[in-house]
């Protein structure tokens, strides 16, 4: 039971707020000897498994750690390139952590722009009069939750497919947005939202929304 | 409780079957065209969610519903796609598109040597099978349509 992530959408499609409130742990960390037996990839500045899937570790999860130190990107933390280290001999045995890999700050703007335009798609293709967009939207692992103002923002939620009470957190969430985003005189509407007071009430409301909703029925 | 209509595309996006029950909206383009539009929305619905997914999943996307209607949708190892919007009140009906692929389209259309694989189905069993066995089901309205 949780609440993964929020994304707030503005009526162009453009992502002005993204939190990531909970990413659950689907990491494996195992230590290897010479030759390594996975095939690692270089796809969109990440290393990735291509090739070995095994222990928990499937093909496209990213290498995330090498002996504890954090991976970004193709680098470790103390500047070494990942493949080239894990090339030499000298450097084994080494422990590698290796998890899905995090979504980084230009995908997220990706998604959420191609989550607008699905959002349109979803209320053309519709076979009734009168529909709405995607609002909601089931896979096995999560349930996203979308809510549209009157003003075309959209509110985006990314939640456990048993977490209830999604539906009012997205009410919440847009009083929160207009209570703190909206009434703050620095605030320029559709752009990114800097709030100090709307971080926090949200980060709130949403801890009352994962203990409020655990026990009712999937929405 | 009714079923809107029903698509079933290869892996190539080829839509090998539409029928319709009660739809009261259609989407203002050619037929082709709205085709393309929905295996496009389902494409990328599914790099969507891949992406967006905390977990490695292993059934993928599986319905979404608007304000008006339910999409459902199911998809085979091999890439064929059925996908059956139905009203709100459907709950998850994995099975019945399940049924559909395998009860239905692989036996009288993989089956069938007289179907070229890869275009649309002109089977008149095919489609009369799949209309009794909708028709059928306890959620498809007898709402005049």
């Amino acid at each position: 039971m949780a609440i993964f992530s929020v994304f707030v959408v503005n009526k162009a499609g453009g992502l002005i707020y993204q939190l990531d409130s909970y990413a659950p742990r689907a990491e494996a960390e195992k230590t290897f000897s010479y030759p390594l037996d996975l095939l690692l990839k270089l796809h969109d500045e990440r290393v990735l498994v291509a090739f070995g899937q095994r222990d928990g570790i499937r093909v496209g999860h990213a290498v995330l750690a090498i002996n504890g130190v954090d991976v970004s990107g193709k680098y470790t933390a103390d500047g070494k390139e990942v493949l080239e280290y894990l090339g030499n001999p000298a450097n084994y045995p080494v422990s590698i952590r290796f998890g899905r890999p995090r979504l980084t700050s230009n995908e997220k703007l990706m998604l959420a722009s191609m989550f607008h335009s699905l959002f349109a798609i979803g209320s053309q293709l519709s076979p009734e009069q009168g529909s709405s967009g995607i609002e909601m939207l089931e896979t096995d692992t999560f349930k996203l939750h979308c809510f549209q103002t009157l003003t075309g923002i959209k509110f985006v939620v990314l939640a456990d497919p048993r977490q209830a009470g999604i539906d009012s957190l997205l009410r919440k969430i847009y009083e929160i947005y207009s209570d703190f985003a909206l009434k703050n005189p620095f605030y320029s509407l559709e752009m990114p939202i800097r709030c100090e007071l709307f971080d926090q009430n949200l980060k709130l409301a949403l801890e009352v929304a994962e203990k409020a909703g655990t026990f009712g029925p999937g929405s | 409780m009714t079923v809107h209509n029903l698509y079933l595309f290869d892996r190539n996006g080829v839509c090998l079957h539409y029928s319709e029950w009660h739809r009261k909206k259609q989407a203002g383009i050619p037929k082709e065209e709205e085709y393309k539009l929905m295996y496009g929305m389902l494409f990328s619905i599914r790099s969507f969610v891949s992406k967006m997914s905390p977990l490695d999943m292993k059934d993928g996307f599986l319905a979404f519903q608007t304000s008006r209607y339910k999409l459902h949708y199911y998809e085979t190892p091999t890439g064929i796609k059925v996908v059956m919007n139905t009203d709100l009140g459907v709950g998850p009906i994995r099975d019945v598109l399940h049924h559909i692929y395998s009860a239905l389209y692989v036996e009288l259309v993989v089956k069938n040597p007289l179907c070229p694989l890869g275009q649309t189905v002109q089977s008149e069993l095919f489609r009369s099978r799949l209309d009794s066995y909708v028709r059928s089901l306890p959620f498809f309205s007898a709402r005049a349509g």
